[in-house]
């Protein structure tokens, strides 16, 4: 075990806990507009396409490619300084939702634009499960 | 169908700032005050006579602050902007729009940062610093899908949308160092500008990684300091101690923001917040790209200035790259000079103020490295964010 702080973590509430809820279940689930179909995140309370306040947390398929990146040299938080260089991706799922997070067990010259990835969950508290990436086929 | 706007209504008649350094060891507070009280002696006003106010929501100098330190002036208008940078400019188009509304005569704009190295590293909430070594250990708000994955400031955020720019067109290092090199041959000349050593394109290649593809030298330095500026009727203003900087217009423009990426790359950035204040500023104005004599981009990191020009429109989506190439951005030659303090890149990061203070001076052809006949000067706030741009025109 490292030292190291931990990371700030969310605060869960109203708008984000079905969210992690899922996370903790090893599920990626995102608000999905029940009349129009269209996938969202953020977590908000109406549909930006149709303005419906009707939504489900749908189940999404965990794949995606990368969209863009860094590789963080620092400064940083504390919390990752042991990590450096570590990157940071920007995932464009299949749902067509864009997903901040990192590509584990991924050296930084091996990210590159469209690289498919697949989501993995990493519980780092009793309430909060990240979702990370791991390199897909 | 092009609005007039505020077109005309309001100038800035004052300028004011304190000395820009790494270290003042001096309080916001006090700061501001010199600031402040500085541009009010420039502009040849009491400041007892201020009546409006507008700051940045973020300020930690606010209202009560001021009016009891400024022996109780009459304020009788006050408002900020949200998003920090991206509010730079917009802070001008409120100035204006209170006083085309006849809400306040005489409006102070002000900012005042303590962020250098030695300034506020510890976790004091009063000592300035960074904002992202300050964050608390549960996130309520969107930082919560970046920081708890290692993406915990503005730079790292930025180095995601400046990756993707040259995924798309091929932008390069070399066309960073074009920019980091003119703003700092702009510094050199510029005796209140912090960062005057001389920079060759291998010295920016070899300054550090900091978030790829961004190097130290992309980033704008980290500095303590204040600006005021004093706005009121251009009317009035021409009765004043200098020639006015008539806010020629002055647009607003609500959109995506770095700190919440997920929303921000789902939008084309030429039909983002600084493309739709763009668009709008030019119709105000009644003028084009072409038209402006000296630009100032929020130079947060010179990637974002690539990206700035693209979405004013004074290059094509792509092609901010080629346009800074070769001193497109240098004085006196270049294609479209900018910064011509040395932005916040060189000069100091006053979170844009320096960059209007600088601009006002070209306006009134005191600057270090005026531009010939200048006539109509362009200001853009943080072009990450909800944002605004002012052009400022010699009366």
């Amino acid at each position: 075990m490292s030292d190291r702080p931990p990371p700030p973590l969310p605060a869960v509430g109203p708008d984000n806990a079905p969210f992690y809820e899922a996370a903790a279940r090893g599920e990626l689930r995102f608000q999905r507009c029940t009349p129009c179909r269209a996938w969202r995140h953020y977590p908000r309370p109406t549909c930006p396409a149709c303005l419906s306040r009707d939504f489900t947390w749908d189940l999404a398929s965990g794949r995606g490619r990368v969209y863009t990146w860094t590789i963080v040299h620092g400064p940083t938080l504390p919390a990752f300084q042991d990590q450096l260089p570590y990157n940071v991706v920007d995932v464009l799922l299949d749902e067509g939702i864009h997903f901040v997070s990192q590509v584990l067990d991924c050296p930084p010259e091996a990210i590159r634009i469209d690289l498919p990835v697949a989501a993995v969950f990493v519980p780092v508290s009793d309430e909060i499960t990240l979702v990370k990436f791991r390199r897909a086929d | 169908m092009a609005e007039r706007g505020i077109r005309g209504v309001a100038a800035v008649a004052g300028i004011g700032q304190t000395a820009y350094a790494k270290h003042l060891g001096r309080s916001e507070y006090d700061m501001a005050l010199e600031a402040i009280i500085n541009a009010c002696s420039d502009a040849g006003i009491a400041p007892r006579e201020i009546d409006g106010l507008v700051r940045y929501g973020m300020e930690q100098v606010d209202e009560e602050h001021l009016v009891s330190a400024l022996g109780d002036p009459p304020v009788r208008w006050f408002a900020g902007t949200p998003f920090g940078g991206g509010g730079s400019a917009s802070v001008l188009v409120v100035a204006a729009t209170a006083i085309a509304a006849g809400m306040a005569d005489t409006v102070l704009v002000y900012r005042a940062r303590a962020r250098g190295r030695r300034s506020g590293y510890g976790a004091h909430p009063h000592e300035g610093g960074r904002y992202w070594e300050k964050v608390p250990a549960a996130l309520a708000g969107l930082n919560q899908w970046h920081v708890p994955q290692g993406l915990v400031s503005a730079f790292q955020e930025m180095a995601m949308i400046s990756m993707r720019h040259r995924l798309e067109f091929g932008t390069t290092d070399d066309h960073y160092a074009d920019v980091a090199i003119a703003f700092r041959n702009h510094a050199i000349r510029n005796p209140h500008a912090v960062m005057r050593a001389p920079m060759t394109r291998a010295d920016h290649h070899a300054s550090r990684l900091i978030a790829e593809p961004l190097r130290l030298f992309d980033c704008n330095i980290e500095t303590d300091g204040a600006c005021a500026l004093i706005v009121t009727s251009t009317e009035r203003a021409r009765d004043l101690r200098h020639p006015p900087a008539v806010i020629r217009a002055g647009t607003m423009a609500a959109g995506s923001h770095h700190i919440r990426l997920s929303t921000l790359f789902a939008r084309p950035w030429d039909d983002d917040s600084a493309a739709r204040a763009g668009r709008q500023l030019f119709a105000m104005a009644d003028c084009r790209p072409p038209d402006i004599d000296v630009a100032f981009f929020y130079d947060f990191f010179t990637s974002m200035v690539l990206i700035g020009l693209e979405q004013y429109g004074f290059c094509g989506r792509g092609e901010g790259g080629p346009f800074a190439a070769d001193g497109g951005l240098a004085w006196p030659d270049g294609r479209l000079i900018c910064n011509t303090n040395g932005g916040q890149l060189s000069e100091a990061f006053i979170h844009g103020f320096n960059n209007t203070i600088e601009a006002v001076r070209q306006i009134r052809g005191t600057s270090t490295a005026q531009v010939a006949e200048c006539r109509l000067a362009f200001v853009a706030g943080g072009n990450s964010d909800p944002t605004g741009a002012v052009i400022l025109e010699r009366a």
